[in-house]
């Protein structure tokens, strides 16, 4: 679905959603009358300190003015790999990104992310995964690294590489193996209206609380991550 | 003649220890009270990674990261030191996981700071979704953990630097130390070279390496708040000043820190290299501060650099 057809399903009444260079920014009336804060990355542009400082200000603004959920659409490139990027400290400006959306999460402000083409490594950190619910829509590429890539770092041919993904999630681009992971919560139809699906979500959101490990491992996609993060997590209460 | 306190480091051995050529376990020895450091899921327990089988690889008892508790100058602290020599130190299922239950535990805790000392690629390739994963909860962590009044200090000056998503935890930290081989960035230089050309980055070229991503930059970019020396030593005392500094966060942080990059942007956005941001900065001769010892940097930089202080 391209993003306008993916606007126009989720927000049938009408909406004030901009794409301006593939920053998305704006903000649009759900159907149980709400307000929802919609910012994003479209056009799969690459995330950069430009583009990270505008959706950041968006989120701040809005936690100051308004009230209601956020949606983050993605669709981008990974982080911006350039000298200049690197030289202001992208690390930071990501990292702010996702903080801003974290913290909003944390005080009324639940955060949705609607992945619905590619994303990778930097940039999905700070969008999507930075949500507190996750949703695919079919057709989403995401890939944290990109099996070209990792044939080249790992020496392995990209056909022994498809054949080791047959057996295990835990490394292959897709939307499927990110689901395995607890990482993409549900994948949503694109044959019935998003509106609907939407306001099913919003009216029985998760808790705030990161389930994301026990998701992993009810799925078999991780099977250790969330015993180990318990029993750390034990170990270290009873030193109080 | 008195015997000396119990719950101090054996300094000499901690100022005469490279923090960079050090191992993980031996940063945290000398780091913490002689003695003090108590690892949870040490490596006798075996939890290794499920996944490097797959590809032939071998594994380590620990995973590659060594987490616990101990005390630093008296007081309680949790713990976490990546291995850089493992697998470049990177982010895996196991690995990730450790980390992550030691900051939920830290969170409920409440007072207990939190040092990591992050010396990482990023993510594991091998592992990719369940690193790239490991790496969002970690950060959903931190915040969670300083919402709660945790103090959570990035440590950052090991052979692999702090790249990939380790930059992006970094950035979720209250405060960090680096020294100069504590390079931070999203993007390595080899990941930008084969993405976009030699003109682009040129990886091989190490003084770019490390004037764009290295620890001086960092700290004069007001990235990191102290600069350390590359000694154990050192270390310990930044992060002593470290717990000392740190308040409470809260929103007025995030929009402090909105302010102080957008200004970043707006002063040095057009800048081509490290030297000319330092010398829009003011500082003289900036093309000598690469050759700088650290007390003449540190001198340099508590005149002239930024900090992040109340604004990360």
């Amino acid at each position: 679905m391209t993003l306008d057809d993916i606007l126009a399903s989720l927000f049938p009444d009408g909406h004030e959603v901009r794409n301006d260079n593939g920053v998305i920014a704006g903000a649009a009336t759900l159907r149980s009358g709400g307000r929802i804060l919609v910012i994003g990355v479209a056009d799969r542009t690459a995330l950069g300190v430009d583009e990270a400082i505008r959706l950041s200000a968006h989120v701040l603004e809005s936690i100051d003015r308004g009230s209601g959920p956020i949606l983050v659409l993605v669709d981008s490139d990974s982080q911006r790999m350039s000298k200049r990027d690197e030289l202001l400290g992208l690390n930071e400006f990501l990292a702010h990104l996702a903080k801003v959306l974290i913290h909003a999460d944390m005080h009324g402000r639940p955060t949705i992310g609607l992945l619905y083409g590619h994303s990778a490594a930097g940039a999905l950190l700070a969008t999507g995964l930075a949500t507190r619910v996750l949703v695919g829509l079919p057709g989403a590429s995401p890939a944290v690294m990109d099996l070209p890539s990792m044939a080249k770092v790992t020496k392995l041919s990209m056909t022994a590489l498809e054949e080791k993904a047959k057996s295990t999630p835990v490394f292959a681009p897709g939307l499927s193996n990110l689901e395995q992971m607890g990482a993409v919560h549900m994948t949503w139809s694109d044959a019935t209206s998003l509106a609907d699906q939407l306001e099913a979500l919003l009216a029985d959101m998760p808790a705030a609380r990161d389930r994301r490990d026990a998701l992993g491992k009810e799925r078999g996609g991780r099977p250790k991550a969330a015993d180990i993060a318990e029993r750390v997590r034990d170990l270290a209460l009873q030193t109080r | 003649m008195t015997a000396p306190l119990p719950h101090i480091a054996p300094a000499e051995r901690a100022r005469s220890t490279s923090f960079n050529e050090a191992s993980a376990r031996t940063r945290l020895d000398l780091l913490l009270d002689a003695g003090s450091l108590v690892e949870f899921i040490g490596p006798e327990q075996r939890e290794v990674s499920p996944h490097l089988e797959i590809f032939g690889l071998p594994e380590q008892f620990d995973d590659g990261i060594v987490v616990g508790h101990g005390r630093l100058g008296g007081a309680p602290v949790f713990v976490a030191a990546q291995e850089g020599r493992f697998m470049g130190g990177a982010f895996g299922e196991v690995h990730g996981a450790k980390l992550l239950g030691l900051l939920r535990a830290a969170r409920e805790i409440g007072s207990i700071p939190v040092l990591i000392l992050l010396d990482t690629g990023g993510v594991r390739l091998q592992e990719a979704n369940a690193g790239e994963l490991a790496i969002a909860e970690i950060m959903r962590a931190v915040m969670e953990a300083r919402s709660a009044g945790v103090k959570v200090i990035g440590l950052i000056g090991g052979r692999s630097g702090c790249y990939g998503g380790g930059g992006l935890i970094a950035g979720c930290c209250s405060a960090l130390a680096v020294s100069e081989a504590g390079r931070i960035a999203v993007s390595g230089p080899e990941v930008i070279e084969t993405n976009r050309g030699v003109e682009e980055f040129d990886s091989r070229d190490r003084a770019l390496v490390w004037r764009t991503m290295g620890g001086k930059h960092r700290r004069l970019l007001g990235a990191a708040d102290v600069f350390a020396d590359d000694t154990v030593q050192d270390f310990r005392e930044a992060a002593l000043e470290l717990i000392g500094l740190i308040g409470p966060f809260g929103l007025d942080r995030l929009r402090a820190e909105q302010g102080r990059l957008a200004d970043r942007l707006r002063r040095f956005g057009a800048c081509q290299d490290a030297v000319d941001i330092w010398t829009v900065e003011g500082v003289a001769h900036a093309e000598t501060v690469p050759e700088l010892p650290a007390d003449q940097f540190i001198a340099l930089a508590s005149r002239i650099g930024r900090t992040s202080r109340d604004a990360r």
